[in-house]
């Protein structure tokens, strides 16, 4: 009833209908789908700084909370964006300046990133805020939750002038101010942290040095 | 005379094939189809509401597309065709999502993706659309998906209800009621307590319905 013939051009015809639509959905979503991601990265960064913040107003307060976008090199020089630096985020809160940076690693699974917020002496942590891509819900995936990302408030990433990063282990968390308490049963999850923490901070230590130097 | 001999648009043919899928064919509980998400995707109604309406529109297009081709989809490759119109539809849906309601398109993650996978789509398309004109597939593929969503609906509602004490994102159970011991059940957000509501749901169902209970 159908020939092969009819049976090839049948299909490629289908398929090349097919890949046009969705090309054509994609070029014109793009937009859209990009100023959500933008939103969310802000809204990650509010958060970090401690504030809450709905899709709507995300630009507004980020527009008047955080003042500076600048771009830091290896060896703590701000530079223009390139492919050698690192982004840091000034935010002015209530007289304050915080300081963001922002961190990625590999849990589990995935993917797993993050902000962290340094008070004005560079050394001191605010808050933080963590994300996934697969981590296991209810162990690794505990990284997201509000309790776990409170214990690194207050936490220091200097021991003096010596860089210590925060450690993410198992019962060293009480009243050590290098170290949290790992997630019981996310125990690659919070190496992961501990390893992303301790990498990501690592590169801007020389440009907090300078900072310090500064003051 | 030729008008005379034509279908309208709504006879009592048509209707069934919009009301059958909340009942006697409906999807869920009696198919035993699209069981997968139903259980992933119903713990806060929000979510559940958006894939409801993910999955009709998938089914219905897809029907229509497919019983407008069906006289010239070569039988050799059918399910192949129906592939690649499924997954068209999908990505499509799934990028809307991405664009439109993204914080909701985060929460069903794979699963939007997943339509592809669910028999409900492929089932409605090789029992229904590939030997029915369009019109009647468009509204056996709308009454399969709100039969579907039907499903999902209920079961949000139970589940947000005790397991978040809220109702579409709003918090319903006061405040007072906490304060004097009570608690959410955190097992009804679990995927187990999904399928425990679907089998009460699927029983209370049948017990209702004669027809559907198989002879001993």
């Amino acid at each position: 009833m159908f020939s092969n013939k009819y049976i090839f051009v049948y299909s490629t015809v289908l398929v090349v209908v097919a890949a046009a639509i969705l090309a054509i959905a994609a070029v014109g979503l793009k937009p859209y789908q990009d100023a959500n991601v933008r939103i969310e990265t802000k809204q990650q960064l509010l958060s970090c700084v401690g504030i809450d913040s709905t899709p709507k107003n995300a630009e507004t307060l980020y527009a008047k909370y955080f003042t500076e976008e600048l771009y830091v090199n290896a060896k703590g020089e701000i530079v223009t964006a390139g492919e050698d630096s690192k982004p840091v985020y000034v935010c002015n809160k209530d007289g304050e300046k915080i300081y963001v940076v922002p961190v990625q690693g590999k849990g589990l699974w995935g993917a797993i990133w993050g902000n962290v917020a340094l008070a004005e002496d560079l050394t001191t942590i605010t808050g933080v805020n963590f994300d996934h891509k697969s981590e296991t819900p209810g162990l690794g995936a505990e990284i997201t939750t509000k309790p776990f990302q409170q214990e690194f408030n207050g936490k220091r990433i200097f021991d003096g002038s010596k860089f210590t990063s925060v450690k993410v282990d198992k019962r060293m968390g009480k009243d050590n101010p290098h170290a949290v308490d790992a997630i019981s049963g996310g125990t690659i999850t919070s190496r992961g942290v501990s390893a992303m923490l301790h990498d990501c901070l690592e590169f801007y230590v020389p440009y907090f040095n300078n900072l310090k130097a500064k003051h | 005379m030729k008008e005379q001999n034509r279908e309208p648009l709504f006879s009592v043919k048509n209707l069934k094939l919009i009301k059958n899928p909340f009942n006697r064919e409906n999807p869920i509980t009696v198919q035993v189809l699209g069981i997968c998400s139903a259980l992933a995707v119903t713990a806060k109604m929000q979510p559940a509401v958006v894939m409801a309406i993910s999955v009709t529109v998938v089914v219905a297009m897809s029907n229509v597309i497919c019983s407008l081709l069906r006289n010239t989809i070569p039988p050799r490759i059918r399910i192949i065709v129906q592939l690649v119109i499924v997954s068209l539809l999908v990505i499509l849906v799934d990028q809307i999502l991405k664009a439109f309601v993204y914080e909701i398109s985060k929460q069903l993650s794979v699963f939007v993706s997943l339509i592809v996978t669910n028999c409900i789509v492929m089932g409605r398309i090789e029992a229904f659309a590939l030997s029915n004109k369009p019109f009647p597939s468009l509204l056996d593929g709308i009454g399969n998906g709100l039969g579907y969503g039907m499903i999902l609906l209920v079961v949000s509602f139970i589940r947000e209800l005790f397991g978040s004490g809220s109702l579409w994102g709003y918090k319903v159970i006061p405040e007072s009621l906490y304060a004097n011991g009570y608690a959410n059940n955190s097992l009804m957000i679990m995927p187990p307590m999904a399928l425990i509501v679907v089998g009460l749901i699927v029983w209370f169902h049948r017990s209702r319905n004669k027809e559907l209970q198989e002879n001993q």
